[in-house]
């Protein structure tokens, strides 16, 4: 009986050390997060000003700043956003309502699984060659945007059809049996409702295309640019000008990167100053769509 | 009756729109794959391809250049181990503390902000790696040079543990209850029903996410191309500078390299290795996640 006992102590007492090691093996990932928080407050704080946002870079630490990099940032994404979205939500919506299951779609969804694990870097490599030289769109917003569409565009997909398939069949069968044709289903009924989870994949997918270094390197940014792309508004008729597309450019993680890689200690305080700027981005996205989800997922109940 | 011939018509190209939509996602692996190939086929007519596998001496930016592209690979491999031992025994043990023992409430709370660690930008780990890491190491490790392995291999690992985390949780979640249930009426506690039961019953799910993880340390690049220093190092000592196929590339596309040159190249014989790499371990991975469904 005191055998019994004993072991039966022995049991609780190594599921109860388990149980703490589960817990701060969980909270490792949080520590490091809180660290690299305020590791980068301590160091890039002193530095975060207007002047900070609104100077070119240059040679002496102090002066330089992050316009031309985020500047950068925004039209990529704007090139980005306009390629990826409506393809990816495109191709979620064919592989889960109009696909039948043969060979063809089993072939893309296979695909877009491997797709979704090949590096970034890789992509930036396809731009070059495709993008660059082949099509001759030069080191430009253009191609950097593309580069980081190709790599978002299987997270898109993905989030589109999970979303989709949320959906119960007899919101369709309802639609059909009142003559709607498969689009009107799709348009008045299908989209609408996974709208939730659509836009959370794509501000997801949008937020890691902003951090995305490697591709846009490969596609070769340049890392010195003291000039701003053409303004896309004009004066005159037609008031928007696409030569923007063309222009050569640099992102807010290349401006960092280049920081982190100089010897000065002032550089490390703009490379600092710039990732809590690139972090707040991130996080604020991810923020948004943890917050549309939740809202959308108490909206509807099925 | 001619508002239905044209309903009709409208349908058609409609579906014929979205299905070239996701068609273009195979355009892209085909994409991939040809411009990888075709570029490289220019780099192995210069340099043979037995030099280029088992040459241990990487210097194609030097006077006198030599192809081979093991030091690179051994790079790789290197930050990647290391990497994978911060991230299996942590990311395994977080799964099986989230799929069995935290409160559900907590969970929901914790998954989204472990998430967060993936959002994080690369490049940010890697200055993080660099100024803040390293210097702490080398006060353990009096040692250990200012760019090594160890440092960007450590933090990797705590970036993909959600990935090793979130693939092993759902497996574990997979195992029917009765399964466990059947372990505690036997008087086991939660512990040795995760080792001897839930462990082994997930196994290929558990297997599919190290298969992940490895995927990921292998393409991760700026963490690498920051912390790990830019030099081609055959070496299997984590306390020296390191350059992996992604640092390599990142590197040459840095400098204004001119097209067609083998320097050129190089890149792209690099970038078939690497992707060779991943496609191998996410098809390995991919058949293992397979089997999880099957199972059950």
């Amino acid at each position: 009986m005191k055998d019994i006992k004993k072991r039966i102590a022995v049991s609780k007492l190594w599921n109860n050390i388990f149980l703490i090691t589960g817990l701060l093996s969980t909270l490792v990932g949080l520590v490091l997060l809180f660290t690299l928080f305020v590791d980068l407050f301590i160091d890039g704080v002193p530095r975060l000003s207007y002047k900070f946002f609104a100077s070119f870079p240059s040679r002496f630490p102090e002066q330089a700043g992050i316009l031309s990099a985020w500047v950068g940032t925004s039209l990529v994404m704007l090139v980005t956003a306009a390629a990826a979205i409506p393809l990816g939500v495109a191709a979620g919506i064919y592989l889960e309502e109009y696909g039948r299951k043969n060979w063809v779609t089993s072939i893309i969804e296979i695909n877009i699984t491997n797709l979704a694990g090949v590096p970034s870097i890789i992509y930036g490599l396809l731009a070059l060659g495709l993008f660059v030289y082949l099509f001759k769109f030069g080191e430009s917003i253009l191609t950097g945007g593309l580069a980081l569409a190709l790599l978002i565009l299987p997270m898109i997909i993905m989030a589109t059809r999970e979303a989709i398939r949320a959906i119960p069949n007899s919101i369709r069968e309802a639609s059909y049996a009142l003559g709607a044709t498969k689009w009107q289903t799709v348009k008045n009924h299908i989209i609408p409702y996974s709208m939730g989870g659509i836009l959370t994949g794509i501000i997801i997918g949008l937020s890691r295309a902003i951090g995305e270094t490697a591709p846009i390197i490969t596609v070769g940014a340049l890392t010195f640019i003291a000039f701003l792309p053409v303004s896309p508004f004009t004066s005159e008729f037609p008031f928007i000008s696409f030569k923007w597309l063309f222009d050569p450019f640099t992102v807010m993680p290349i401006q960092m990167f280049n920081w982190v890689s100089r010897p000065q200690a002032g550089f490390q305080v703009n490379a600092a100053a710039a990732g809590i700027v690139l972090l707040i981005m991130t996080l604020i996205m991810n923020a948004v769509a943890i917050y549309i989800r939740y809202k959308f997922r108490k909206k509807i109940k099925w | 009756m001619k508002t239905k011939t044209s309903k009709k018509i409208k349908e058609f190209l409609i579906e014929a729109v979205l299905f070239l939509s996701a068609l273009s996602s195979v355009l892209i692996t085909i994409g991939i794959v040809v411009i990888l190939s075709y570029e490289s086929f220019g780099f192995f007519k210069e340099v043979p391809i037995k030099e280029f596998l088992t040459g241990t001496q990487w210097t194609p930016l030097f006077a006198e250049p030599k192809f081979g592209i093991l030091p690179l690979v051994a790079g790789t491999l290197l930050t990647t181990f290391i990497a994978l031992l911060v991230s299996l025994p942590l990311g395994l043990v977080a799964a099986i503390y989230l799929s069995e023992y935290a409160p559900h409430k907590f969970r929901e709370i914790i998954k989204p902000v472990l998430e967060l660690l993936a959002a994080v930008p690369t490049v940010v780990y890697g200055y993080f790696a660099l100024s803040f890491l390293t210097p702490i190491l080398q006060k353990i490790v009096p040692d250990l040079s200012g760019f090594n392995a160890l440092s960007p291999g450590i933090i990797m690992g705590i970036m993909i543990i959600p990935y090793v985390s979130s693939v092993s949780e759902d497996s574990m979640k997979a195992v029917p209850m009765h399964i466990r249930e059947g372990s505690y009426a036997m008087g086991a506690t939660k512990f040795q029903t995760a080792f001897k039961v839930l462990i082994p019953a997930a196994f290929s799910g558990i297997a599919a996410a190290f298969i992940i993880g490895v995927s990921r340390a292998v393409g991760e690049t700026m963490v690498v191309a920051i912390a790990a220093g830019m030099m081609p190092n055959f070496t299997a000592n984590p306390m020296e500078p390191v350059q992996t196929l992604t640092s390599y590339i990142v590197q040459v596309s840095l400098g204004d390299v001119p097209h067609g040159t083998i320097e050129y190249k190089t890149i792209f014989a690099a970038g078939i290795v690497l992707f060779l790499m991943t496609l191998f371990f996410n098809i390995i991975g991919f058949w293992l996640r397979k089997k999880i469904r099957q199972a059950y």
